[in-house]
């Protein structure tokens, strides 16, 4: 799983999360686009979401970090997929 | 063992043998007995569902269930050549029925052995049986409720709806929009409570506490000028969807304490418990109250606390949290506060909402004083 880090970098991870939402909700949106303003995304997305973030960069999303900031927009989405990962190299447990 | 047996929620019939008398391949005037009208008639009003699983030519046979009046009793017919077991697996997955609640009756042992090979959970009847299942138990809901009997006409237009939004293509909140949904939250009655002990029964997957309140329990809170026990219905242009929710809040001086919030699974692609949830969070802000909602972690509800948490609940600590029993409190085993300091939210723009006005007199008297 770990072998793939060096492809996944912002840019990455933004480039698949704009694809993912394009073919979920049949509109791609800007990478600092607040997806739940406009209306690309509403909360009945969210758990769809929470789950594909989590299956696709094998990470774990509870607690506070399943705050609505955090999926606002494909930018502030990745910066929570960069920092989980990096989170979980370290080992870190709540 | 008392445990009564799990009421089936689904029933699928056999047509050749079994429904009808004789094969519609040789003859297109077989005849339905009286008594197997009546049955469809008595499971319909009991809230039962019923599908069709036939090998027959499809157009055919639904001709001739017209004909006899009661094509309109059933749902999702597969009527075609393909194995009996995968018409189950349709009719389950289309209407997200776990196997043990769906039964199968068929005349042929063949087609009920092939049907229990694959689904072992579906419970299968002889054809002999018909006329004498609604006198079992598993075909007889302790409550008959207003929605039960409308049950049939709720899915028949969910359907509907799922195919008009398969046809749709753009945003979400567009097709939402085109539906004309109106939430309606009201004070429940005596007569809503068997909705909403049902409601309580039914959605697991939706149950914040995942603690069930009796008709009982609920019963006395009615009455009780400290609590509110809500109701929420939800409407839009293709007919009712029923009880969709039921919220149970506890009122105290300077929190409100959201016990019980349950949504059924068939509206959460509406946003129906986002949409709750920020009623709910307006009517706090107007009453300058905070929110404090019970929240049981259990292996079914991760919606819920991803619910609460994008409407802002937290787990932090509050000094109005000392209004409330104690987290430490021997019923309360597991169950946490999510709290939230509550400010004013927009409206949805996907449905228009109905509510009452919400505060206890004693409290707001008491705040006032």
């Amino acid at each position: 799983m770990t072998a793939v880090q060096g492809g996944t970098d912002g840019a990455t991870v933004e480039k698949e999360l704009t694809a993912f939402l394009a073919e979920q909700t049949g509109t791609e949106p800007t990478a600092d686009q607040d997806l739940f303003a406009t209306g690309v995304i509403s909360s009945m997305f969210a758990l769809q979401l929470v789950v594909h973030l989590e299956d696709e960069y094998d990470i774990e999303i509870v607690g506070p970090e399943l705050s609505m900031d955090n999926f606002r927009s494909v930018r502030t989405m990745s910066a929570l997929v960069l920092r989980l990962q990096d989170a979980d190299t370290g080992s870190r447990d709540e | 063992m008392s445990d009564a047996p799990t009421l089936v929620k689904c029933l699928v019939w056999d047509l050749d043998n079994t429904l009808w008398r004789g094969t519609l391949l040789e003859d297109s005037e077989v005849a339905l007995p009286d008594e197997i009208r009546r049955t469809i008639i008595e499971l319909d009003a009991r809230g039962i569902l019923q599908a069709v699983a036939s090998k027959n030519d499809h157009d055919h046979a639904w001709e001739r269930l017209e004909q006899l009046g009661v094509a309109e009793y059933f749902v999702l017919p597969q009527i075609g050549w393909h194995p009996k077991s995968q018409s189950i697996k349709e009719i389950a997955d289309q209407l997200n029925f776990a196997m043990k609640t769906i039964a199968f009756i068929d005349d042929q042992p063949a087609e009920r052995a092939e049907v229990a090979y694959h689904h072992a959970e579906v419970r299968c009847y002889d054809a002999d049986q018909a006329a004498e299942l609604t006198g079992l138990p598993e075909f007889s809901p302790a409550v008959v409720t207003v929605d039960a009997a409308r049950r049939r006409d709720m899915y028949q237009a969910g359907f509907r709806r799922t195919a008009e939004r398969e046809s749709f293509t753009g945003p979400d909140e567009e097709f939402l929009r085109s539906l004309d949904l109106v939430m309606e939250i009201k004070p429940a009655d005596e007569g809503d409570l068997s909705r909403v002990e049902e409601l309580t029964l039914r959605t697991s997957q939706m149950n914040a506490t995942g603690v069930y309140y009796s008709d009982a329990d609920l019963r006395a809170l009615i009455a009780d000028p400290g609590h509110e026990v809500l109701t929420v219905t939800l409407t839009d242009r293709f007919g009712p969807h029923g009880a969709v929710g039921v919220m149970l809040l506890g009122y105290h001086e300077r929190v409100w304490h959201l016990k019980l919030l349950a949504t059924s699974c068939r509206v959460v692609s509406f946003g129906a418990g986002a949409v709750l949830l920020n009623w709910l969070i307006t009517e706090a802000a107007e009453s300058g109250v905070h929110l404090a909602a019970d929240f049981r972690r259990t292996d079914r509800n991760r919606m819920m606390e991803i619910a609460y948490r994008f409407a802002g609940f937290t787990g932090d600590a509050c000094d109005c949290l000392a209004e409330l029993p104690a987290e430490t409190a021997p019923d309360r085993a597991d169950i946490e506060f999510r709290h939230l300091v509550a400010e004013r939210r927009p409206g949805p723009t996907t449905m228009s909402v109905v509510g009452p006005a919400l505060g206890a007199e004693d409290a707001a008297g008491a705040a006032l004083a």
